[in-house]
């Protein structure tokens, strides 16, 4: 038995958690816990410029790991500071525990410096939270914020510390607890057998099935089990923004991303199926379209770990509460154990309907290319695609840029495309490519942004040089607010109020300026070549500040309240 | 429909700051909320009643059952059960007044607690809806003050809400 003070323990308890690194910001609530920091050597703590980015740096590492990634902010205007990234992964449900400071527990609630009621402020965007209340109970309290963190349907917790809790003249015993129970915390270990059996007897009488999968699928470690259910039963497939990789992007089964700016081919699909199989998707409202005129004919089955996801936007016919993978897996054995395969006559009809819509628009997401006089948005996704052979691990921001990083680059596996999904959050990109570069230092890892999105967490630039994470940054610079400017063309009759901006900077010199190498791209000529160029310097930041068509509009896009199929093709062509 | 919803919850600081945080997150109503101790000292018995389609009250007991504090949950409504709730009323009580206060105190099985040369302060206990007979047969123009504890509940029979 050993004797710490509590900012021992929290560091040495992340050590034997196998935490790695960690990523924050110092402040005067947290000088303990980082003097216990100073003399750690195996847990490797990042040094952000602004905590918003500690935040997405744990998230993006968490995203493509399944593990939950640990950010330590102090109090006061730094634990205020990661609520965006929090919110962010509550939205997303991403594993995450988050470890503020907080005054000394004889000031809480006498507006001391630096004080905020940081478990208030984040109650409603967290899985969970506590507040420290004795350093003995330290080693407790984080094992149980990783436990739910992590299982059922991960999610942030934070764990508020005050300050005289890791006063390093106090030590109490310290022992690792390798497990946790709470007595009221028992997530779904495994889905209902009846209703799996239900559910797989359906989807073989279904004459129009379709796949729908999201995000779960990705965090539940379910692609493999998904991928051989879809083959097994030769479904199509479609995927959510948070679910794309889930199911292989090129394969032919696969429709493209379904809803706002979904596929033609896929909102068709669903709109026209009779049984849809939903699998760690929660019928966002980005989805759906018009929930009273969601997919007439279809049944529904839904399988999710949350059961307050079931049949809280549309009512499931079959709800299976379950991990995906387990379900999935059931599903498939008793399938086999069935033995039998769905009439090859419907599916045969099925699929030539599906590709009777997906030959009509020529591709699943066609675009006038133009005359070449002109970058054209979607061409930079489709080179990033071929420059990197469709392997690299893709983040965004939010825009137009990160609908056609969805629709253009192909994900044939998951954990490779990292976006900020639920809560939309510009200044995701940047950071969490280099959490992911971090852990993964000999992958590419590239960042499709905007002119206006890179600009919200730009900062990070420096801690890219301080930690050597040579991501590439892949700018759609069209001198706008592309997406809101896209709806103002829509609804406002382009009125383009405060959707663009006169003093974007010079971002070469900006890249150079922060030690890294700019190149900037004006001609479809050189595209191709200065982004091999540029993912060939494996080790330096590249920013690519890429000039794009200033009027490209992302399409398809769905009619507001009306059903899956409606929408605009293009600015002229609706269905 | 009005539901009554009873729950065990851990009695930590900050457990009914996530219950009530979820009923304005979520945009759910709350008409009545109650929580005490219970015999076991690590758990309140929290009781609230909210109206809502069937839909809706299927998502709140989800998402209650999702905050890690609340250790069990029971919709009381979805069974037989005994729903109480306790009025403290202060009336106007003058000349003939008097009597007939009385009366209809009686009539309801309240007790006057408390007298004076001009007020009585009656406690009642029943079914909401009990109280709000009472409240009208005694008339708005005596009423002084109205004081209701909110709704609570119990099952009936073998069923018990405990771990």
């Amino acid at each position: 038995m050993e004797l710490l003070s509590g900012a021992e323990m929290v560091v040495r308890f992340l050590r034997d958690e196998g935490v790695k690194y960690i990523y924050g910001y110092p402040g005067g609530a947290l000088l303990h816990i980082y003097d216990a920091l100073f003399k750690e050597n195996e847990v490797t703590h990042i040094l952000v410029r602004h905590e918003q980015s500690a935040t997405h740096m744990a998230d993006g590492y968490a995203r493509a790991t399944g593990k939950a990634g640990v950010v330590l902010v102090t109090s006061g205007p730094g634990a205020t500071n990661a609520i965006t990234g929090i919110a962010t992964a509550y939205m997303d449900s991403i594993p995450m525990v988050v470890l503020s400071g907080q005054v000394g527990s004889n000031m809480i609630g006498s507006d001391a410096f630096q004080e905020v009621d940081m478990v208030g402020i984040s109650r409603p965007i967290v899985k969970h939270s506590f507040m420290i209340k004795h350093p003995s109970e330290i080693p407790e309290v984080l094992k149980k914020a990783f436990y739910l963190a992590e299982s059922g349907r991960p999610g942030p917790v934070v764990v508020d510390i005050p300050k005289d809790m890791t006063n390093p003249a106090e030590k109490f015993e310290y022992v690792y607890p390798k497990k946790v129970k709470l007595r009221s915390y028992n997530p779904a270990m495994r889905g209902h057998s009846g209703q799996i059996r239900k559910a797989a007897e359906m989807m073989l009488a279904a004459k129009r099935p379709i796949l729908y999968a999201g995000g779960g699928v990705i965090m539940g470690n379910g692609s493999a089990q998904l991928t051989e259910l879809a083959k097994m039963l030769n479904l199509p497939v479609t995927n959510t923004l948070m679910g794309l990789g889930s199911f292989p992007g090129s394969d032919r089964q696969f429709l493209g991303m379904l809803g706002m700016h979904g596929s033609y081919t896929a909102n068709l699909a669903m709109h026209h199926s009779d049984v849809i199989l939903a699998v760690g998707a929660r019928f966002d409202d980005r989805v759906i379209n018009g929930a009273k005129r969601f997919c007439p004919n279809a049944k529904i089955i839904h399988v999710d770990i949350d059961p307050a996801s079931i049949s809280k936007m549309i009512k499931a016919d079959v709800p299976i509460v379950g991990p995906v993978d387990s379900v999935l897996t059931e599903m498939v054995a008793i399938l086999k154990e069935i033995g039998e395969k769905p009439a090859a006559e419907a599916q045969a009809n099925w699929w030539k309907q599906i590709e009777e819509w997906r030959s009509s628009q020529g591709s699943l997401f066609p675009y006038d290319k133009g005359d070449g006089s002109i970058i054209k948005p979607q061409t930079v996704i489709e080179t990033l695609y071929e420059v990197t052979r469709g392997d690299a691990y893709i983040t965004s921001d939010v825009g137009q840029h990160q609908m056609f990083a969805a629709q253009y680059y192909l994900y044939d596996k998951p954990n490779r495309w990292i976006n900020s999904g639920g809560l939309g959050t510009m200044g995701f990109g940047l950071p969490a490519a280099m959490g992911v570069k971090l852990n993964f230092p000999d992958v590419d890892v590239a960042c499709v942004t905007g002119e206006g999105s890179i600009q919200m967490n730009i900062q990070e630039l420096s801690t890219c040089l301080q930690y050597d994470l040579p991501v590439k940054i892949v700018t759609l610079n069209n001198q706008a607010l592309g997406m809101v400017r896209q709806w103002q063309d829509m609804q406002y009759s382009s009125r383009y109020s405060h959707s663009y901006m006169e003093s974007i900077p010079d971002f070469v010199k900006l890249a150079e300026a922060y030690g890294h190498v700019g190149m900037r791209i004006t001609r479809l000529a050189d595209l191709k070549p200065m982004m091999e160029e540029a993912f060939a310097l494996k080790d330096r930041l590249v920013f690519l500040d890429i000039q794009v068509d200033t009027s490209e509009h992302v399409y398809p896009m769905q009619i507001r309240d009306g059903s899956m199929r409606d929408m605009w093709l293009s600015k002229t062509e609706r269905t | 429909m009005r539901h009554i919803i009873s729950l065990l919850l851990e009695n930590e600081p900050g457990a009914l700051s996530r219950v009530v945080g979820l009923f304005s997150q979520r945009n759910y109503n709350i008409e009545s909320l109650t929580v005490a101790p219970t015999e076991d000292p690590t758990l309140s018995r929290l009781t609230l009643t909210t109206i809502g389609h069937d839909e809706t009250i299927e998502q709140i007991t989800k998402n209650l059952n999702k905050l890690i504090e609340v250790v069990k949950l029971v919709n009381l409504s979805e069974g037989a059960h005994i729903e109480r709730e306790l009025l403290l009323i202060k009336v106007k009580a003058t000349g003939a007044q008097r009597a007939e206060i009385k009366r209809t105190t009686d009539i309801f099985r309240g007790q006057i607690v408390d007298v004076t040369s001009s007020v009585y302060t009656i406690q009642l206990a029943g079914t909401s809806e009990k109280l709000d007979n009472f409240i009208q047969a005694i008339g708005s123009t005596s009423v002084l003050e109205v004081v209701r504890s909110g709704v609570t509940g119990i099952s009936r029979g073998d069923k018990a809400l405990s771990i």
